[in-house]
């Protein structure tokens, strides 16, 4: 009896370590997928508070806040089918680094080449009521007086502000018409990334906060030191950073 | 053996006592003002909110209620959304241009009348808001009336353990989190329905007009129907009705246009009797007042509406036969209702 059930245990494993070993690809079967952000300024990590940075206007600057929505990811086989992450929605907040990575579930199995997302929540949660988990209200990511998502968040302080207290704060907010600063990103991997049972892909994505004020709209702190309102001020700022991710690897 | 299926029962009989403890000093019958569901009244168009995601309960119903009139809601526990919001007058607030909110300030706008929401499609005078379920959070919010946090009154709330038991009826377990309160308090607000003036009662054929009400009826068709369109008696539209200039740029300020300046919701006109005084920043004290600004008060400015480009046109005798019909609008009904009562 024992030893029978022995043998049997000696079987299951055996074959489950064939399974995870060499098995081509199975289009039916789903694993999971990893992606991480890491936030630069420029070649410098973000480090909120204490270190001084530079834009491109020549503005020295610290940042205090930084938080940005990733939502409706997508996955692009080299095939072109697509993998559409479900309630995809994902708030990454530099002072929590338990937000900058998620894990999305049921990723088909395969070789993917590329992934796309949006900067920001879609119209669609922007007017559908009461949200929860990474839209809740409570991230201070919505403006109650006029409603919407604030997009991604930027808060800091620079010495050419014009503020009173020498802040610099843009809440890039807006989601439709010519205020819309929602923008897609498509970001094409430097080598492939096989998704596979038994495996847990990363992709690395580098975001630079210096591209929010650099190219092609130049944004002067001592002109521009504040801007929390929908207009065209916010959708230059989402003209510039729609450039600011690139996939630095995957492991 | 025979021990052991003592022992379960003994076990199995403790665990049914101790669960009737838990439960029996809060788990108390609902009481019958709490009898809530939304029905459309007949020739009304559809609502636009019809309570989809959020399915209308009795729990629900009462936990919204609590809400809507626990101080807890304010940093200081002083105020409530009925402070500004008082059911006896329609859920506005009579004789304040401008509510008060916490540490004595002075808003900025007329507290508007709360009936008949789930037909509206945006809300605040300026439409700011989107959706009904995002208004709540709004008040709670602003540095001018509520001025708490959000983790603030979720905190608030939790300490409160027959809130955590309303949570749990409502919604299936404790959790205590924004969108929950967002759909609880709608639950109360979007059922409040106005429906029961005698205006209504003229158009089910249970009532006739008075002959200067019925004239009223015909100056109002004539005159005013267009933007205070039937049965709702508002459109939903944001318009500059030539108030005197002031700082408050209203719909502008949500979009942004220059083509919006001044324009502010235009507001229903069911229970004008408990809502006094009139406008979005209460400027103007009576109805006759209202109707004198509209034939001989416009301002105009390159915003003011195309239609009141001209002057209204009604004589003294017209203007007492238009406040008879306007009258037949208040309704006597649900500003006593019981179930919209502080619990």
């Amino acid at each position: 009896m024992k030893s029978n059930l022995i043998l049997l245990s000696i079987l299951c494993v055996s074959l489950f370590s064939c399974v995870k070993k060499d098995d081509p690809i199975d289009a039916n079967a789903s694993s999971n997928a990893k992606v991480t952000f890491s936030n630069f300024v420029g070649s410098q990590p973000l480090t909120l508070q204490t270190k001084w940075y530079n834009n491109a206007n020549g503005d020295s600057f610290k940042v205090n806040v930084y938080k940005y929505y990733i939502t409706n990811v997508k996955l692009i086989k080299s095939d072109n089918s697509v993998y559409t992450e479900n309630e995809s929605y994902h708030l990454i907040n530099e002072a929590d680094a338990s937000s900058h990575s998620f894990v999305m579930a049921n990723v088909p199995e395969g070789s993917y080449t590329s992934i796309s997302f949006l900067i920001g929540v879609d119209s669609a949660r922007n007017t559908s009521g009461a949200q929860t988990g990474a839209l809740d209200p409570i991230n201070g990511m919505f403006w109650t007086w006029n409603s919407g998502y604030i997009m991604a968040k930027f808060e800091g302080v620079s010495p050419q502000s014009t503020s009173m207290d020498k802040s610099v704060v843009y809440h890039l907010g807006g989601f439709s018409g010519p205020n819309n600063v929602l923008r897609t990103v498509t970001l094409t991997f430097p080598t492939t990334m096989i998704v596979k049972k038994g495996t847990t892909p990363n992709v690395h994505i580098d975001g630079d906060v210096a591209e929010w004020f650099s190219f092609p709209n130049v944004i002067d702190f001592a002109q521009k030191p504040l801007l929390m309102t929908p207009g065209k001020d916010l959708v230059n700022i989402a003209e510039n950073y729609k450039d600011m991710f690139k996939v630095n690897h995957i492991d | 053996m025979k021990n052991k299926i003592v022992s379960i029962v003994f076990l199995l009989v403790l665990i049914l006592t101790l669960w009737s403890c838990h439960t029996d000093p809060l788990l108390q019958p609902m009481p019958k003002n709490t009898d809530i569901s939304f029905v459309q009244p007949a020739n009304w168009p559809s609502p636009h909110y019809n309570f989809q995601n959020n399915t209308l309960t009795p729990d629900g119903f009462a936990l919204g209620r609590r809400l809507f009139y626990d101080t807890r809601l304010s940093i200081d526990n002083s105020i409530s959304c009925a402070s500004c919001h008082e059911q006896t007058t329609a859920f506005a607030q009579i004789d304040h241009a401008f509510s008060h909110g916490v540490r004595n300030q002075l808003g900025t706008r007329n507290s508007p009348a709360l009936f008949n929401l789930a037909w509206h499609t945006s809300f605040f005078w300026d439409g700011g808001v989107n959706h009904i379920e995002n208004q709540p959070i709004a008040p709670i919010m602003n540095p001018l009336e509520m001025d708490e946090t959000l983790p603030n009154v979720i905190s608030k709330l939790n300490a409160d353990p027959s809130y955590r038991l309303q949570f749990k009826n409502t919604f299936g377990s404790e959790e205590i989190n924004t969108q929950r309160i967002q759909k609880a308090i709608v639950q109360f607000m979007a059922a409040i329905v106005s429906n029961q003036s005698k205006y209504d009662q003229v158009k089910n054929g249970k009532a006739t007009f008075t002959a200067d009400e019925q004239a009223g009826y015909i100056l109002f068709q004539q005159k005013c129907n267009t933007c205070h369109a039937e049965p709702l008696f508002t459109d939903f539209s944001f318009r500059n009705n030539g108030l005197p200039f002031s700082l408050d740029s209203g719909r502008a300020h949500i979009t942004g246009l220059a083509s919006d300046r001044f324009k502010f919701k235009v507001p229903s006109l069911r229970n004008l009797n408990f809502t006094k005084p009139y406008m979005h920043n209460g400027s103007i004290a009576t109805l006759s007042a209202v109707l004198d600004h509209y034939t001989s008060g416009l301002v105009q400015s390159p915003t003011l509406d195309p239609l009141l480009q001209n002057p209204i046109t009604l004589s003294a005798t017209d203007k007492s036969k238009l406040i008879a019909f306007l009258n037949t609008l208040n309704d006597y009904e649900f500003v006593k209702d019981v179930r919209f009562k502080q619990p």
